[in-house]
């Protein structure tokens, strides 16, 4: 009968809803699904918020909630939310975002760790987002990676980038890849992995093609980087990454962002709107904050050497 | 919860019935359990949203998006046939090349409306507040198709599709052309499904490769919570049973989502919803005393 006990109690909980102090500032937040990433968001947009002078459980009632993967409780979320008519609502990723606007077009909503708000149809426009909405993204600033590249292996122009086709954020960041390459001179030499098994044939299929190896934030080619890496060092073929704990597992560089600065970012708009600002005024936040991570001893395994202002300019050096 | 909640939970589980309907169609009337329809919602959505992106008239895009998942039934159907490939395996491979599929229609992974004119835009020209216009259209809708599904399983086609379904073998000896109705049922079903999700986007403002994730077990739970509900022995009364568990569902998790007053967490929410789900379904249980284990029980009580 624990069921019931358990139903009960949540059925009672129903008709008392969610109850907020009176002077407490109403904030409700979700996201789409239990990630790392998204947590790391949470963080940052909690403790900007706790800078800004609204603390949880304090001057701060936050209601957080997770849809565990499924859009159709996202939605439901949300309704959820408006129906408790609350100061903010607050999105992690971009279901989360596009259910919050389906919902409400009065009531505030910052997003965070959304890769392209514009695209997404959630802002005008990056500058002047227009609407009830704004926050912060998560798109990787490639045009920064190709600089590293060209920093690391001055010849360059064929750059092999290894990606699960399978994964959207992958496909996106592949995309602006191609893109940003085309205008710097780049010819881009793709191989695709479905699963992490397939990640080493994908690296060694590269190998007389490419002259520098690319690995995007994909968590299946991510996961097996250290085929990569052997792949590198036996064919002489650099290897640089798009997220710093790859450097931690053999690749040589990598310029990355982490995902508490992004809530972070997204968290000092929170409190400038529940301090008044328009949201629709507030210009989209973008990641500024890059930590660069090298590894010498693999760039000598793999035929290069890290220039000294490289090194010098590191966050951190992996030995 | 607050009406506003409710409303919505009663909005999705209207939407939901039609996925309930398609997957009581394929796992219950033809007795084939088709995992298609975690591919043929999002690639209605898919299809409804690229269409109404680029200009198409709303409800012809939304057609085109229930004729789309049609297709992709009919694929699932001459797997199996064919093929001789599993029921089980034809739908999950349909599934999965549907998910590469849906990322080529839209070209990218999420496609919003931007503010186009949908199916729904006639709704906001009622005089009531959208959040019951909503659901009064939908349930009108919903009730509509429900209704040409239970005309059509009376027909002699639908009849030919029961029997293939309940009795292969004396529906052969009858001269029931098995692939015939089977390629049919299981394009209805996936049509039925594909329309949920144009109607989802077209409610929610955009399309996501990710939509799928789930719906079949969203489905089947509403198909197993309203045959508890309402048991029925009629077709007519059996699609309103789904329709009723597709409702009970979205009501539960509107439930559940008020777990952090009970000091439970975000993280809780799935347990709560199964709890809530057993729940009532051993409360529908104690009430009827034909059902075995609860007479049983009666009886140790008695004795």
């Amino acid at each position: 009968m624990r069921v019931f006990t358990l139903t009960a109690a949540a059925l009672a909980a129903s008709l008392v809803g969610h109850a907020a102090l009176a002077d407490q500032i109403s904030v409700k937040l979700s996201y789409i699904v239990d990630h790392p990433a998204i947590d790391d968001t949470r963080d940052g947009i909690v403790a900007a918020l706790a800078e800004g002078g609204f603390v949880v459980g304090e001057t701060m009632d936050l209601e957080e909630q997770s849809a565990q993967g499924a859009m159709t409780t996202q939605v439901q979320i949300n309704e959820k939310f408006v129906g408790e008519n609350p100061d903010m609502i607050v999105a992690i990723s971009t279901p989360s975002a596009q259910t919050a606007m389906a919902v409400t077009d009065d009531i505030p909503i910052i997003f965070a760790a959304v890769t392209d708000p514009l695209s997404a149809g959630l802002v005008d426009s990056y500058e002047a987002p227009g609407r009830n909405l704004t926050g912060s993204s998560d798109l990787t600033p490639i045009d920064k990676h190709l600089e590293l590249i060209t920093r690391i292996v001055p010849g360059a122009q064929r750059i092999g980038v290894i990606y699960n086709g399978g994964e959207a954020n992958s496909v996106k960041q592949v995309d602006l890849v191609k893109k940003e390459a085309a205008e710097a001179g780049f010819e881009i030499i793709e191989a695709t992995a479905i699963q992490s098994g397939a990640v080493l044939d994908a690296a060694r299929s590269l190998v007389g093609k490419a002259d520098v190896i690319y690995v995007p934030t994909d968590s299946t080619v991510v996961s097996a980087i250290e085929a990569v890496v052997k792949v590198g060092q036996d064919a002489d073929l650099p290897v640089i990454a798009a997220d710093t704990s790859s450097v931690e597992r053999g690749a040589i560089a990598a310029l990355g962002f982490n995902y508490f600065d992004i809530g972070f970012a997204a968290g000092e708009h929170a409190v400038a709107v529940l301090n008044g600002t328009e949201p629709g005024t507030l210009p989209v936040r973008f990641i500024d904050k890059l930590d660069l991570f090298v590894n010498p001893a693999s760039a000598a395994e793999m035929g290069v050497t890290l220039p000294d202002d490289l090194l010098d300019e590191a966050t951190r050096v992996v030995d | 919860m607050s009406l506003f909640a409710f409303m919505g939970a009663l909005e999705a589980g209207l939407i939901f019935g039609l996925v309930a309907i398609g997957v009581f169609l394929s796992f219950r009337v033809l007795d084939f359990p088709d995992l298609t329809v975690d591919g043929s919602f999002p690639l209605g959505a898919a299809v409804a949203a690229v269409g109404i992106v680029s200009g198409l008239d709303p409800y012809l895009a939304t057609l085109i998006a229930a004729l789309a998942g049609f297709l992709a039934g009919v694929v699932t159907a001459q797997l199996h046939l064919r093929l001789g490939i599993i029921h089980l395996l034809a739908s999950i491979l349909v599934m999965l090349a549907l998910y590469s599929i849906n990322l080529r229609i839209m070209g990218r992974p999420n496609t919003p409306l931007l503010n186009a004119d949908t199916v729904f835009t006639p709704v906001e020209a009622l005089p009531l507040p959208m959040m019951f216009a909503m659901p009064l259209v939908l349930a009108v809708v919903i009730l509509l198709a429900k209704l040409i599904i239970d005309w059509f399983l009376s027909t002699e086609t639908g009849l030919a599709l029961r029997a293939a379904g309940a009795n292969p073998r004396m529906a052969a000896a009858q001269g029931v052309d098995r692939s015939r109705v089977l390629t049919l049922g299981l394009g209805l079903s996936n049509a039925l499904v594909a329309l949920a999700g144009a109607l989802f986007a077209q409610a929610q403002g955009f399309a996501d490769v990710t939509m799928g994730v789930g719906i079949i077990i969203i489905g089947l739970a509403a198909v197993i919570v309203g045959e508890t509900l309402l048991p029925a022995r009629t077709i007519i009364l059996a699609t309103l049973a789904v329709l009723i568990g597709s409702i009970a569902y979205r009501i539960a998790i509107a439930f559940a989502l008020n777990l952090d007053a009970v000091g439970l967490r975000a993280q809780d929410l799935n347990l709560v919803t199964a709890c809530l789900v057993v729940a009532a379904i051993a409360a529908a249980r104690l009430r009827r005393p034909g059902l075995p284990r609860v007479r049983l029980r009666k009886e140790a009580r008695n004795a």
